[in-house]
Parts: C-alpha cells; sequence; structure tokens
C-alpha cells in the first residue's frame, strides 16, 4: 500500500521513516553516475519544473560536502547541503541531507543512499531516503504535497506534448 | 504539517507494516478474519487489534454476514494517502525527465548512444 507510480518512476514507504524511490534509465551506470555526481550536470535536472538552480557544489571524497541552492518560482530560495559518509565509484553513495529552511533538530541526520546497477546497458537508480523518525519523513513527503498540487497538471499537460 | 488530524491518523494507521499486509490482503476482496490469519500467519488476537486501529481510522469496513464478520477495504479513505505520495512522486519524475535529457547527451558525446 501507499504507492503511487506515474511513469517509469516509483516511490514507495518501505517502513515507518523511511522512503525508497526507484527509477531506471537508458544509459549505462557511468554516465549515470556523473549526471548525478558532477555540478554542471546536476543543474540541469535537480530544480526539476520547480525552479533554476541557482548554484550546486559538490565535493566528491568521503567527508566533503555537497551544496544546492535553488530559485524557486515565486522568487524565494531554497537551498540543501548534507555531507558524503561513503562513496563506491559508479555504485554507491551515502550522503547526509539537511534541508536549511527546517528548524534544527536533534533527532538526527536524514541520510540518503543512492546505488546504481546496470544491466543490459540499462541502469536502475535506487534513493533510499532514511529519516530519523516518522515525523521528518512525513515532513519531507508533506514538501511535495504542498509544492507538487499546483503544478500536476502543468506536468501532466507537458509530458503528453512531449510524449506526442 | 500540512495534513489534517483526522488524516494523520490513517496514514499512521497505515505506516505499520503488519497492517499494511492486512491492506494488501483485503486488496483482492472481502474477507473473514480467520482468512487474514492464515494468509498473514499471524495470531488472531493481534490480526483483530490491527482490523480495529484500521477501522477506527475508516480504511477498513466490517459488516456481519451470517456469525460471520467479513472485512474490506474503503478505497476513498485510502486516497488522501495515494494522492500524498503521488505528489512527492511527481518531484522526482520531474527531476527524472530531465536527467534522461542530460543523459542523452551524454551519450551522443561519447558517441555509443545512437545505437542503443
Amino acid at each position: 500500500m501507499a504507492v503511487a507510480s506515474s511513469g517509469t518512476a516509483k516511490v514507495t514507504l518501505p517502513n515507518d521513516q523511511d522512503i525508497l524511490i526507484t527509477r531506471e534509465f537508458a544509459a549505462r551506470r557511468e554516465l549515470v553516475w556523473r549526471a548525478w555526481t558532477e555540478p554542471a550536470l546536476v543543474e540541469r535536472w535537480w530544480g526539476g519544473q520547480r525552479g533554476s538552480m541557482r548554484s550546486v557544489e559538490i565535493d566528491l571524497r568521503v567527508g566533503g560536502t555537497w551544496r544546492y541552492v535553488m530559485d524557486a518560482q515565486g522568487d524565494f530560495e531554497v537551498a540543501f547541503n548534507g555531507e558524503f559518509r561513503e562513496i563506491v565509484p559508479e555504485e554507491r553513495i551515502v550522503t547526509t541531507e539537511v534541508f536549511e529552511g527546517a528548524p534544527p533538530t536533534d533527532a538526527g541526520d536524514v541520510l540518503n543512499v543512492v546505488t546504481f546497477t546496470e544491466s543490459d546497458g540499462r541502469t536502475t537508480l535506487e534513493l533510499l531516503v532514511q529519516c530519523p523518525n516518522q515525523e521528518i519523513r512525513d515532513a519531507i513527503m508533506d514538501s511535495g504535497m504542498e509544492i507538487g498540487m499546483q503544478e500536476q497538471y502543468d506536468v501532466l499537460e507537458q509530458l503528453v506534448v512531449t510524449l506526442d | 504539517m500540512a495534513r489534517a488530524a483526522t488524516t494523520t491518523d490513517a496514514f499512521n494507521a497505515v505506516a505499520e507494516p503488519r497492517r499494511r499486509a492486512i491492506l494488501d490482503a483485503l486488496a483482492d476482496g472481502e474477507r473473514p478474519v480467520n482468512d487474514l490469519v492464515s494468509a498473514l500467519g499471524l495470531a488472531q488476537p493481534q490480526v483483530s487489534k490491527h482490523l480495529r486501529v484500521l477501522r477506527e481510522v475508516g480504511v477498513v469496513d466490517v459488516r456481519e454476514e451470517g456469525r460471520q464478520r467479513l472485512y474490506r477495504l474503503n478505497g476513498p479513505a485510502l486516497k488522501p494517502i495515494h494522492d500524498w505520495v503521488k505528489a512527492y512522486e511527481s518531484t522526482w519524475s520531474e527531476r527524472f525527465e530531465l536527467l534522461d535529457d542530460v543523459l542523452d547527451d551524454l551519450k551522443k558525446e561519447a558517441g555509443d548512444g545512437s545505437g542503443q
């Protein structure tokens, strides 16, 4: 239950605290890894339809940090940052993720575990968002609700056009 | 939290893995409690306890038929949860659509994409 899917992306809630996002890409793992870790490439997709990227900084090494800043529609700035905990090139990244607008909490870090698996020239990406508790998990999900609902029709329309 | 208190209950009810398993079992149709006990491999008191929680938040309905109580899903009560996940998912769908474009360009650069 608690599963929805559109296109080829899938979001599931495997337990009380986690979110699992899965997507397959028609590209070799090496390329998906680059698109995920090179700032100039991340800039092109991370904002989705919500805004343009003001800056993407990535220091890809264990203990290194990253910071993404987006100009959201409505002219406000949204920023996320984190620290790399584990890096296995082209296979796996573990990093913390902090939303800079959220009130500080002692609950612990949100951990993103990204795995890249290649099969027949296609790459499956799994992003497991591990939250310290259910409240934080739900707050992250809520962020999709607040921004997402207004835009869903626009996005659908665009998708239909590109599928033409 | 943007959600209303009443739906928070339903969200919490559905977050428990055993209760999700019950909902999955009921997705195929109405079932008596004994069916659920054997399908889930849990003791009856446990199943009954979970069913009570699910009924209290309205995602499961019950009716009497003879000496049996039959449980079924209440779809409309589950819809907010479905929508909630779906909205979050749209964030990532948008990103991935753009990521597809990035990958297309990388494949062209690498000169190995046109044949795939």
